[in-house]
């Protein structure tokens, strides 16, 4: 019995909707017209939600291509006298305290970095570009692969070796098209071998060209070179993401015992974590989606103010119908549910076709700008289910009146 | 007294209490701070099967009866007794189940939904009684069988005649087996060959199916295809 009453509920829902679909069919540029709010304001939530998406996501590439896991530390500032100068300057790092980081339970690698501006000449070309101490582990906490050849290893780190691997905007400067393994360059009047060429990086999200550096062991660096016992920063990787906080307290209370700080005195040195710089950044864009997000969310409401304009029109013209329904006995709960059923689909049918404005915009926006927008299903259902919502809202009000029509005026009504 | 909260609309009916009884109906419509008095203490008594017409000038308050009658319209006195039970005190959707399985109604512009297709149309009343299968269809297609429309179910009113459209609200309203079907004007709409032919599907329903019809009409003619004429005027019945 009861599923036998659940059928023919089932069945009248399925009618009803019928005959709402019908009934919007029957006036399609007006049914067209009413939902044009709700198309533009779901297709805008669409179109911004995913080009905040698409934002946050190049931040995130952005902030991962310098690695991810990334720690960094560098230098403390030092303060005597009263006069603080700024990071990097104090020689408070040394390999040895890379060294010491390496057996740190969180870490997985690590490289001293230490790096220098410096002429670079091959035959009769010059090119003045940055030169990069690192250790073998640098492809690795960078996630910088190389493209031909091979990076340095531990022996040549171990042993000093007259080795480099060359970027690629370097290599590109020095060598034009021909490929740069095996020549030899010379830097600072010291001949090196390229043994390796980088992949292309780009650029990072400060705008410098990444692609403009050529890296040698760090020991070479340190003895032929700069000629110095500390170094600028070292890299750390993480074993996980998860791990970098875990590492960054780690290797501050490391450090600090290594360098005999006492307690009540700051460290000199500090330890960055990327993705705090991610987090910032992801904020700020989601920040910026949330303010876009608000405008189409107005625009949806002023979409549903329309709906409910439409369907105050609706009521009134087909005021008989509503007498003749009541005449042949509908109830007052039939009469608004009708009008309710129409509106719902009337501004669903809206956001479904808003949804197909959204990705049409979003797609337009890919391919005629450098930003790779992202759509989500998450913001397609809500705006779908906020539609459903406007519909059943604004059209309330209509359907409540057409329900408390009188029977014997509205079929007087001509 | 009788809230009509208890009304059940299914109860058996009543052999020995006439179908509708109005004791002392009286209808005051206030327009500001004037009243108009429409009708006046009316007594009327009708019978299961009986076929009355209800005649009387514009203004002489047939419609409101008509109106009272058929559960569209509360008097403002008195007592309307549908098959001996008290109805004028209950909510309007409590009218409006009794209008859907007690009364059909068939109007003098036919009254049917455009968007509907004949079928549609005829199965209304069914839809609002909770009806929606396979059922509602056979019934909807017998009603239109009764006044030789079987094969026009799949058609829209605008693409039939109007004999044939009148022919349309008189089987739906006998869809539900209402007892009692309420005509007002019906021909009025008709020329007088095809309002012969709507008259001649009343008689049929009346004497086939035992339903009690109220016809309102000012044309002596259609008045005279009833058995027992009523006559209203200034409110009162003459």
């Amino acid at each position: 019995m009861g599923t036998k009453k659940q059928n023919k509920v089932k069945f009248a829902f399925l009618l009803d909707l019928e005959s709402a679909y019908k009934t919007l069919l029957r006036n399609k540029i007006r049914s067209l017209l009413t939902i044009l709010g709700i198309i533009i304001g779901v297709g805008s939530v669409i179109a911004t939600v995913s080009i905040g998406q698409g934002a946050s996501k190049a931040i995130q590439n952005s902030i991962n291509s310098m690695g991810s896991n990334m720690l960094v530390i560098l230098p403390g500032s030092s303060s005597l006298g009263g006069i603080r100068s700024g990071f990097g300057v104090l020689p408070t790092l040394t390999l040895n305290d890379a060294y010491a980081i390496r057996t740190l339970q969180a870490v997985k690698t690590d490289s001293g970095m230490l790096g220098m501006s410096q002429q670079v000449i091959w035959r009769g070309n010059n090119w003045t570009t940055l030169i990069n101490g690192a250790n073998s582990t640098f492809t690795e906490i960078r996630k910088w692969p190389v493209a031909r050849g091979v990076f340095f290893n531990r022996q040549q780190v171990v042993s000093a070796a007259n080795v480099a691997v060359i970027g690629n905007t370097a290599a590109t400067e020095l060598f034009g098209l021909i490929s740069p393994i095996g020549h030899i360059i010379l830097i600072h009047s010291i001949p090196f071998t390229v043994i390796g060429e980088l992949t292309v990086k780009g650029f990072n999200a400060f705008g410098q060209d990444q692609d403009d550096v050529v890296v040698i062991p760090i020991t070479t660096m340190m003895e032929k070179i700069a000629g110095t016992t500390w170094v600028h920063a070292i890299m750390v990787s993480a074993k996980t993401q998860k791990d970098t906080v875990l590492a960054q307290s780690e290797i501050t209370a490391l450090l600090r015992q290594r360098h005999h700080i006492p307690l009540h005195k700051p460290s000199d040195f500090f330890v960055r974590n990327l993705t705090e710089i991610a987090q910032a950044a992801n904020s700020s864009a989601a920040t910026f989606t949330i303010l876009l997000a608000s405008i189409a969310a107005v625009s949806l409401l002023v979409g549903g103010i329309g709906i409910m304009n439409i369907m105050l029109v609706s009521v009134t013209e087909r005021t008989k119908e509503i007498g003749i329904r009541m005449a042949i006995g509908a109830k007052k709960s039939d009469i608004l549910k009708q009008f309710l059923i129409e509106s719902s689909v009337l501004s669903l049918f809206g956001g479904i076709l808003g949804v197909g404005l959204g990705f049409a915009i979003s797609s337009a926006i890919s391919s005629f700008s450098p930003l790779k927008t992202i759509v989500t299903t998450e913001p397609i259902i809500i705006s779908l289910v906020f539609s459903l919502c406007v519909g059943i809202f604004f059209g309330f009000y209509p359907a409540f009146k057409a329900s408390r029509m009188n029977p014997v005026e509205a079929l007087r009504y001509e | 007294m009788n809230t009509g909260n208890d009304y059940d609309i299914n109860n058996s009916r009543n052999s020995g209490e006439p179908l509708i009884r109005l004791e002392n109906i009286g209808m005051i419509y206030k327009i500001g701070d004037i009243s108009y008095e429409v009708l006046k203490k009316i007594n009327l008594l009708i019978n299961k099967g009986e076929f009355v017409s209800v005649m009387g000038a514009s203004g002489s308050g047939k419609s409101t009866l008509m109106n009272i009658l058929g559960c569209l319209d509360k008097s403002t006195s008195g007592s309307y007794f549908l098959e001996g039970k008290d109805v004028s005190g209950l909510t309007s959707d409590e009218l409006a189940e009794i209008r859907n399985k007690k009364i059909g109604f068939v109007f003098q512009g036919f009254n049917l939904i455009q968007r509907l297709s004949i079928l549609e149309n005829v199965m209304l009343p069914l839809y609002y009684a909770g009806l929606h299968s396979k059922d509602a269809e056979k019934m909807a297609f017998e009603s239109l069988k009764l006044v030789d429309l079987f094969e026009k179910g799949n058609k829209f009113p605008n693409q039939i005649s109007g004999g044939e459209q009148q022919r349309v609200a008189i089987a739906r309203a006998i869809v539900n087996d209402a007892p009692i079907i309420m005509a007002d004007e019906p021909t009025g709409n008709l020329d007088s060959v095809r309002g012969a032919d709507v008259m001649k599907f009343f008689e049929k329903i009346n004497g086939e199916r035992g339903a009690t019809i109220i016809l309102v009409t000012h044309d002596k003619n259609v008045a005279g295809y009833a058995r027992r004429l009523i006559t209203v005027k200034d409110g009162e019945i003459v």
